[in-house]
């Protein structure tokens, strides 16, 4: 799972690629913990554009990343999400947990 | 009463969390003969990814196990997913099915089960402490292809 990071004024853009299963998450978990940790931004937008393929690990994450937001006064989005993904979203009610945009 | 498949496949690998792309990968190279949407093959993949993922992770914590995947091709379109494991096993299957359930900490959703119930027809869990579990997996698909013909 590829993570590009894209840093502005106090917001940071992570770009994801590849399949989001559980062995993709476990460097990713870390990778977005630090790179927000880095950055402190106010606002947090996960580009799920190049993911291929995502199971309830991507939950995960991005439930974790939205905690990690909420700790820092925060907000956070999600955007370009596939149609498969959205559907375990979907699938699980995480769609309305999370601000979703394309 | 008992189904004779119309085709089979069985297959068994290592806990090792590389092969749950190789487990949804290979479901779906061999559902492909029933002509399925593309929404059912990611709908299949979903499901066999969060049930290969529970063995992994679940099963066999502390060690490398074998998990095994049977999937068979049914009278009627219908496709079933057995994944299996020598594994620990589930003290209560109830709960583990719960959504936001799970044991396995912040790496988790607890959304496993619920995803595969969503994704498949049916899902039914057997699972005996110390002994290990075994989840079957049913999904009937269309029939575009017929009724194209």
């Amino acid at each position: 799972m590829e993570i590009q990071e894209r840093a502005g004024e106090r917001t940071l853009s992570l770009v994801f690629s590849g399949e989001m299963d559980h062995h993709g998450i476990r460097d990713a978990l870390r990778r977005v913990e630090l790179a927000v940790d880095a950055a402190l931004p106010r606002m947090l937008t996960l580009d799920f554009s190049g993911v291929t393929f995502m199971d309830s690990s991507g939950i995960a994450l991005i439930l974790r990343a939205q905690q990690r937001m909420q700790s820092l006064d925060g907000g956070m989005v999600l955007c370009n999400v596939p149609q498969q993904a959205r559907r375990v979203l979907e699938a699980a009610g995480i769609n309305r947990l999370v601000t979703m945009r394309n | 009463m008992k189904q004779t498949p119309v085709n089979e496949v069985k297959l068994e690998f290592p806990s090792r969390s590389s092969n749950e792309g190789f487990a949804r990968g290979t479901v779906a190279c061999f559902a492909a003969q029933m002509d399925p949407t593309l929404s059912e093959l990611e709908d299949i993949k979903t499901a066999v990814s969060e049930g290969v993922t529970n063995a992994i992770l679940h099963a066999y914590p502390d060690t490398i196990g074998t998990v095994s995947l049977k999937i068979r091709i049914l009278q009627g379109n219908l496709l079933e997913i057995t994944v299996r494991d020598r594994g620990r096993g589930i003290a209560d299957v109830e709960q583990a099915r719960q959504p936001m359930f799970t044991t396995g900490g912040e790496e988790r959703s607890g959304m496993g089960f619920t995803i595969m119930e969503s994704f498949m027809d049916s899902v039914s869990v057997r699972s005996t402490p110390g002994r290990g579990t075994t989840v079957v997996m049913k999904k009937r698909l269309s029939e575009k292809s017929r009724e194209r013909a």
